[in-house]
């Protein structure tokens, strides 16, 4: 991609000073920088919780809490990990990167942008004041089965359902500004099949986020007016159905899991390019797969409850259709492949990670795969096997994605090089700490270990132990990563535009200074 | 199902600690070869994959002089390895189907258990006979708290498991009391969630006798990890006397109610039901856990208050965790815990002392016919 | 403006997505109606002309099954659990309900039949099913079922269980404090 650029450094409309700067900012660097590190301390705080749970599970038996703690923790791990941490960031990311990609002076809805990030804290800041009330936090799992979660919840679930629902609105609101940015403010010439793969990805997620986050608001009101107002949703006793419950929440739930890649893809898309100096395989071949993706993911959702008792032909029906997303999702794999063969590959700490990404991100599919086969599903549903593999694709795949951006796109953030000695120590305690955590996950899975267990049989003891040592290591590696990000921010060798050799042609973004302008592209660029 | 030799339960032990159990039944073990087959083509996929991307990685390093090329796609390489993809998986999808047709089989069954899941505990009723009872989890607590030594099954031994005959074959009625629950026992791979309102089945056919432990897998509450599931696979004949067995004891129960009951008699029966069924949640010292599960000690209700005592056992408290126990249980066993938290802890010495007798029991299940 | 035509149609997708989220609950119900799924049975129902048409019967056991639901303190129970029955023939059974309290209660039995799939296959053409009983206290009933199992019913299926479990309603229609009762 080449371009013509004319970039002025308006002195005036730099940001306003002190707090009110990061309050009432509509400027789309602040309020992806406000993301970020938004969802930086909520990966410490949902870290802490895999940490309290990590500890119990060190040895069978009861030693540091009790398991009505420990079920708070599981579900306010997942909650903060899916809503708090994942979510957030890679919104972050599409804040700070997207207008630079697309060659935009900033998101085209500034003030809901504002708003649609301000509402986060709020919604956490309840969701984690619940933890402090007496009656504790939500202790049935980040999934809210009901009736554990109407009927049998504690009565803060009332906070936890107001609180879902202040994270739809922002998620559908920064969905809904991410669109309209996309669709309208492009250069002139980026028509959408040019459009960086970053773009591409964020384009798919945010329709996925508009169609699915709705459905959770509307699951989360019912469980509402079940517990509150007498209705009979999900309550047997009145008509309703449990199982109904499940059908919903996974209509939302399935789409929000590739909600949770999709960005991650087209991140190492761009840095495997940049680092293997080789324009991406595939290019169309990548979007449509990301398309496809998201389609199939709208009717899947039933294999994510093989035993609630489905009739043969359902069961059937969503083992093959969740196999078939095996064939897009190959595909993109293959295409990275292919974009590093007969490339001129480096090895600094984001293509590390992208590398560590694609490679563990497979593994975590081929158990996909595998948990797709409805009659073997039936003896690794519920069990650390199917842990094993949402942290394999959440992890190595989501969190490394969002972890290999950060190094990628840092220099020209700051301006500053981050410590590269210090990203690849990074990187290697990292990605030896996350496999043995959740590598033996998969054994203590097939030997019978179910999940959302404080406490376990003796046969599973030498593995959990080693996990836990996992666990610990990584948790304890992110510091780190902190200490990184706050040297780069504060020092560093000074960063070219260009950042990366041989990635001034590879997008806009590296046309402008390193730190970029308030207002990136106050002249739009002309595509040629 | 054909399947290469090399796929064969043989290569795996029995109780491996790494891998799917391979099971008694038919089933679980074309499910362990299904498993196996997968597996081992997902690991071929992955040989192939990651032979090429490390060995690109290591042939063309840039620090080794690697120039780029400059191509970005290629029709054929791409529809070839979609059509490849596809091909792996109708391999994979042939026999999942068939041994799903295998396992999804709804013809009768010369013995129906019904199993109901309860917080935290498991209901076993044989439908033929008529007979039923509590699965309890039979660890210590001291064994939880590490105050004792952990036993060889910790976490997986009942006080009473569920016994079944061998080569026969048992239907599975499963449904659930209050959340769901969910009935594994992975040596028969029968896992099935237990859903109040509504019944899933589920089948088995064991061939040879044999203690299989599982677990329940749905998330329950506070005590999800401490509810196993222990099955007892027996001789026909041992079963058929273990029904009888079974039978005569719940007629000796119901003559029980008869008998002049001490004081100590009801608290020695009480004591052991309460620590079975109560402690959990009411806690050994009767101290509870405010302010979901209240103290007894001390409760104005064991206190002075017989009468709403007696009520609460035999119908519950709406709303709460408190379930009715008056269907479930015996007069005995129902008399003989009231009595024990009456006469336990501080109770005794602070409340009326009134004791509570199966007869008063009776007596309040028929007390408006009387 | 371009922008303003995205975001109308943006803000039209969420809310008729919202929308589809509440519609999925009757569209579970028709699905469940369909398929069998949870073996969700209906009120009444009768055989079709097709069915009546099926002259070949074959003999199959069905199965009662009783529950109460967590606190319900009712006795209720089928007179027997179980029976041969020929397809296409009518059958009667009886349950008994029992309310031992002192007190006037509510109750709501909700069907289930198992296999599933078996569901639409068992006509119940009088049954007790989604209907409130209220009970005196004290007060004991027989409510009857019939029933008649389709000839069309597939081969495979060697019996039917038919589930009732039995829900306290009462202070669903009369609600009240429960916390004075604590």
């Amino acid at each position: 991609m080449s371009t013509v650029v004319e970039t002025h450094d308006h002195g005036h409309h730099g940001p306003a000073k002190g707090l009110s700067r990061w309050l009432f900012t509509t400027n789309h660097k602040d309020i992806g920088t406000l993301y970020l590190w938004f969802s930086f301390i909520m990966l410490f705080i949902g870290g802490s919780m895999a940490m309290v749970i990590r500890a119990e599970l060190f040895q069978p038996g009861l030693q540091i809490v009790q398991p009505e703690f420990f079920n708070q923790m599981t579900t306010n791990h997942g909650l903060i990990m899916v809503f708090g941490v994942i979510m957030p960031a890679f919104v972050g990311l599409a804040n700070w990167m997207l207008p630079m990609q697309i060659g935009a002076p900033d998101m085209a809805l500034p003030r809901l942008n504002n708003l649609s990030f301000w509402l986060l804290p709020m919604a956490f800041g309840i969701l984690i004041s619940t933890l402090f009330m007496p009656e504790g936090g939500p202790n049935f799992g980040w999934t809210f089965y009901a009736p554990l979660s109407t009927t049998y919840a504690p009565s803060t679930v009332n906070f936890f359902i107001f609180s879902v629902h202040i994270m739809g609105v922002s998620s559908i609101l920064g969905s809904i500004n991410i669109i309209t940015t996309i669709f309208n403010m492009r250069a002139p010439g980026m028509t959408l099949m040019k459009m960086p793969l970053f773009v591409w990805s964020w384009l798919i997620t945010a329709y996925l986020l508009i169609a699915v986050m709705p459905v959770l608001a509307g699951v989360v009101t019912m469980m509402l007016m079940d517990i509150n107002f007498g209705t009979s949703f999900f309550n047997a006793a009145g008509g309703g159905d449990p199982v109904l419950f499940q059908h919903v929440f996974w209509f939302f739930g399935h789409p929000e899991v590739y909600i949770m890649i999709l960005p991650a893809f087209g991140i190492v898309s761009h840095i495997i390019e940049t680092f293997s100096r080789k324009p991406i395989f595939g290019y169309s071949s990548m979007v449509y797969a990301m398309a496809s993706i998201a389609i199939l993911s709208f009717v899947v959702w039933a294999h994510h409850m093989f035993t609630v008792g489905m009739p043969l032909a359902g069961e059937l029906f969503f083992m093959y259709s969740t196999m078939l997303i095996a064939i897009p999702t190959g595909v993109k794999v293959f295409n990275w492949v292919a974009t590093m063969f007969r490339g001129s590959i480096s090895f600094e700490t984001p293509m590390l990670f992208s590398i560590a990404f694609v490679a563990l991100f497979t593994i975590g599919g081929f158990s996909g795969i595998m948990l797709a086969i409805v009659p073997a599903d039936f003896q690794y549903h519920d069990t650390y096997f199917v842990v094993a593999h949402f942290h394999y694709v959440l992890v190595p795949g989501a969190l490394f994605g969002i972890i290999a951006g950060a190094y990628y796109w840092l220099p020209k953030w700051t301006g500053n090089m981050y410590d590269e000695t210090l990203g690849k120590l990074h990187f290697w305690l990292t990605f030896i700490s996350v496999n043995v955590t959740f590598f033996p996950m998969h054994f203590v899975g097939l030997a019978g270990m179910p999940r959302r267990y404080p406490d376990y049989a003796l046969q599973f003891a030498d593995f959990n132990a080693l996990i836990s040592v996992g666990a610990f290591v990584f948790g304890l590696t992110q510091l780190l990563f902190l200490f990184i990000v706050i040297k780069a921010i504060k020092s560093g060798k000074k960063a070219k535009p260009e950042v990366w050799e041989g990635a001034g042609d590879l997008g806009l973004e590296w046309t402008l200074s390193s730190p970029p302008p308030y207002h990136s592209f106050t002249v739009q660029p002309q595509l040629k | 199902m054909v399947m290469p030799v090399m796929f064969s339960s043989h290569v795996f032990s029995e109780d491996s600690d790494y891998n799917m159990k391979v099971g008694v039944t038919e089933v679980s073990q074309s499910i362990f070869e299904l498993h196996m087959l997968i597996f081992w083509i997902c690991v071929g996929i992955g040989v192939i994959v990651f032979s090429i991307m490390f060995w690109s990685l290591f042939k063309y390093r840039k620090s080794k002089g690697a120039v780029a090329a400059d191509f970005d796609d290629n029709l054929w390489l791409e529809i070839g390895w979609t059509v490849a993809a596809t091909v792996v998986l109708i391999w994979m999808a042939v026999p999942a189907t068939q041994v799903m047709v295998e396992a999804y089989d709804d013809a009768e069954g010369e013995i129906n258990i019904l199993i109901t899941g309860h917080q935290w505990k498991w209901h076993y009723e044989y439908l033929e006979d008529e007979v039923g009872f509590f699965s309890n989890l039979a660890t210590s607590q001291e064994q939880i708290n590490g105050e004792v030594p952990k036993g060889e099954f910790y976490l997986r031994e009942v006080d009473e498991p569920l016994v079944i005959p061998t080569n026969t074959r048992i239907r599975f009625l499963i449904t659930g009391n209050d959340v769901i629950h969910s009935w594994w026992v992975p040596d028969f791979a029968v896992k099935q969630d237990a859903i109040p309102g509504f019944i899933n089945t589920a089948w088995t056919n064991v061939p040879e006798p044999g203690i299989f432990r599982g677990a329940c897998t749905e998330l329950c509450g506070i005590k999800h990890a401490f509810m196993p599931v222990v099955v007892r696979a027996v001789e026909r004949e041992e079963f058929d006397a273990y029904i009888a067995e079974k039978v005569t004891l719940a007629e000796a129960e119901r003559l029980l109610t008869s008998k002049n009951w001490t004081k100590e008699e009801l608290m020695e029966r009480g004591e052991s039901f309460y620590a079975t069924n109560c402690s959990a949640c009411h806690q050994a010292g009767g101290q509870g856990i405010p302010p979901v599960f209240p103290a007894l000690d001390g409760s104005q209700i064991a206190l002075s208050d017989s009468a709403r005592h007696i009520q609460i056992l035999m119908e519950g408290v709406q709303g709460s965790a408190m379930a009715a126990f008056g269907e479930s249980y015996s007069e005995v066993d129902i008399a003989s815990v009231i009595t024990y938290t009456r006469q336990a802890w501080s109770n005794g010495k602070n409340g009326d002392g009134v004791i509570v007798t199966p007869k008063d029991i009776v007596d309040y299940k028929n007390r408006i016919d009387l | 403006m371009e922008a303003k035509r995205t975001l109308r149609n943006l803000t039209a997708i969420v809310v008729g997505m919202f929308a589809f989220g509440w519609l999925l609950v009757p569209m579970y119900d028709v699905f469940c109606e369909i398929t069998g799924l949870n073996g969700k049975v209906t009120g009444p129902s009768f055989l079709s002309e097709e069915s009546k048409a099926i002259t070949e019967q074959r003999e199959l056991l069905v199965q009662f099954m009783t529950h109460n639901n967590e606190s319900m303190p009712w006795f209720f129970d089928s007179e027997r659990s179980q029976m041969r029955v020929i397809t296409g023939n009518q059958y009667e059974a009886n349950f008994v309900f029992y309310n031992p309290t002192n007190k006037e209660m509510i109750g709501q039995v909700i069907p289930s039949v198992s296999p599933g799939r078996g569901a639409e296959y068992f006509h119940k053409t009088e049954c007790f099913c989604f209907e409130r009983q209220t009970l005196a206290a004290g007060e004991r009933i027989e409510l009857p079922v019939r029933f008649i199992i389709d000839p069309a019913l597939p081969k495979e299926i060697g019996s039917l269980s038919l589930g009732y479990t039995l829900f306290d309603i009462t202070d669903r229609v009369q609600p009240k404090n429960d916390l004075a009762n604590l």
